[in-house]
């Protein structure tokens, strides 16, 4: 290694922290509200608990618009909302608010998927013992598609890690903005390549512990 | 103690599951509904605890009618109908101990209780040892007796049988038969079931209703069912002893006896008949001999 090295390793580490937490906050946010989007997409549907063809429709709607908008346009069209919301539009914590935004429809869907393969004999066996709709969620779907559900968190949170990459736009931070800067615009390849690995590890790191974790959770 | 009375159901896309079913569960009792599949057995007994909804009619509990209550009213009546599923229907993120105390969950019984209940359910069933296991670790009749402890966890009256054998092997059916038996004759449970199997109703059952069509065409106690002329039950419950050859001054009958058997066949013989093959079995309370009788012509048992 020539003597750059030791001017990204600082580089590199405070992008790195700076993608942990645009992708640790965003994570925070998405769950509880694709958990809450992603179990109103199952009740609200033909059958649920909830049926309900209006709300069915709009919530799909909402959730299919905010998957079809690329990022990279999202995170320009909601400038005005991340100022409302966080006071600033530009650095890290902007970057949070388009990244949980396109974040929560992806992972809702997700959810519903898990929430799906619960067996509806269960649901019954809950209802016919005198369960409310809450608990029919909170007893039997949820907890019965947990293994899925810790599988649908990592997969989420690995594409998070690809769109904070474009977070950089923003000036977010974090590893994609150094790779484009450093690496792409100054034609310094090697902090690609370590931007990469990094990256790379990340990846492998969440895959192995989400895969461990929802082996451990299934009992089926 | 139930009361079905003009129950109808009709799907959303037209097909009437039942038409205008009548029945009466008296307390106590193990009444059994038996039909082949597609007669509308599962959506009857669905119909009861309201996981279906009725069209039309009343299904009555202890004179409250089930099908007019909503929310918290209906909630509070489930807990007092227990109902046990062909797949069992177990939580498999729960063990087993944990899945008997869900009922208690939902009506609010505070920890260290549900515990204990759940475990002495559990030991009634015969699994008490097994509270840690998961859903996974159990074999289908064990499951099925964990089904059983959840449905009793709320202390109901009433408990329902959608299938519950159906999906266990020969002797495990007889073995969780036995137990329904069992907890009919000590909590005084009364029971609903309902089966494609009549050996599942010569089991278990003190009443049969037979379904076709999504309605009840034949009902009665097992005993008295049994003895009736031309009834598709009987000859359900009372499979052919066979045929035999016989010449042309003889006579071949198949009769179906009750406790004077002994006597009237005695009495044949001496008049000259031949017994081929006999049979003796209980049903309901009685008890029924089947034999194959050759007789001279002038002879009749």
């Amino acid at each position: 290694m020539n003597d750059g090295w030791s001017e990204w390793a600082p580089l590199l580490w405070t992008a790195t922290r700076e993608t942990l937490v645009m992708v640790g906050v965003a994570m925070l946010v998405t769950i509880p509200f694709g958990l809450l989007l992603g179990v109103l997409l199952l009740l609200t549907d033909r059958g649920g608990q909830l049926e309900s063809r209006v709300a069915n429709r709009v919530l799909g709607a909402i959730v299919n618009v905010g998957r079809s908008v690329p990022f990279i346009i999202l995170l320009v069209a909601v400038i005005p909302l991340t100022r409302a919301l966080v006071g600033t539009t530009i650095g890290t914590t902007a970057a949070i608010v388009p990244l949980a935004l396109a974040t929560i429809p992806f992972f809702a869907r997700i959810v519903e998927t898990a929430l799906r393969e619960v067996p509806n004999g269960l649901v019954e066996a809950a209802l016919a013992s005198g369960a409310r709709r809450r608990e029919v969620v909170s007893k039997v779907l949820v907890p019965e598609a947990l293994p899925s559900l810790v599988s649908g968190v990592t997969i989420t949170t690995i594409g998070v890690i690809g769109y904070s990459a474009m977070a950089g736009a923003v000036g977010g931070g974090g590893l994609g903005d150094v790779a484009i800067r450093y690496g792409y615009q100054r034609y310094e390849t090697e902090v690609t390549i370590a931007t990469v690995v990094v990256l790379v590890l990340l990846v492998q790191l969440l895959q192995f512990a989400g895969d461990r974790v929802s082996r451990r959770l299934s009992h089926s | 103690m139930l009361e079905i009375s003009g129950l109808r159901k009709v799907f959303p896309n037209g097909v009437v599951a039942l038409d205008g079913v009548d029945l009466s569960v008296p307390a106590g009792e193990i009444v059994g509904v038996i039909g082949r599949s597609g007669t509308g057995k599962s959506t009857l007994i669905r119909c009861v605890n309201r996981l279906e909804e009725p069209t039309a009619g009343t299904i009555t509990l202890d004179g409250a009618d089930i099908t007019r209550m909503g929310g918290a009213e209906l909630r509070a009546t489930r807990r007092r109908i227990g109902m046990i599923f062909q797949q069992f229907n177990l939580l498999t993120s729960r063990t087993a101990a944990e899945n008997v105390a869900l009922p208690l969950e939902i009506a609010g019984v505070g920890r260290a209780e549900r515990g204990r209940r759940a475990h002495e359910l559990l030991e009634l069933v015969g699994l008490g040892d097994r509270g840690g296991s998961y859903p996974s670790q159990l074999s289908g009749g064990q499951k099925q007796r964990v089904g059983i402890a959840r449905a009793l966890a709320s202390e109901p009256s009433l408990l329902l049988s959608d299938e519950a054998t159906s999906a266990l092997d020969a002797e495990t059916t007889t073995s969780v038969l036995d137990l329904l038996r069992r907890i009919n004759a000590e909590l005084g449970l009364t029971v609903l079931l309902i089966t494609h199997e009549m050996d599942v109703v010569r089991a278990a059952c003190d009443r049969v209703a037979l379904l076709d069509a999504g309605r009840v065409v034949e009902e009665g106690p097992l005993g008295e069912v049994v003895a009736r002329p031309g009834s598709r039950l009987a000859s359900g419950l009372l499979p052919s002893l066979g045929r035999v050859e016989v010449g042309g001054h003889e006579h071949a009958e198949e009769v179906v006896l009750f406790e004077d058997a002994e006597e009237r066949l005695a009495a044949a013989i001496a008049d000259g008949a031949r017994i081929e093959a006999r049979s003796t079995e209980r049903i309901g309370e009685r008890r029924v001999t089947r034999a194959l009788v050759v007789t001279p012509k002038e002879v009749a048992v």
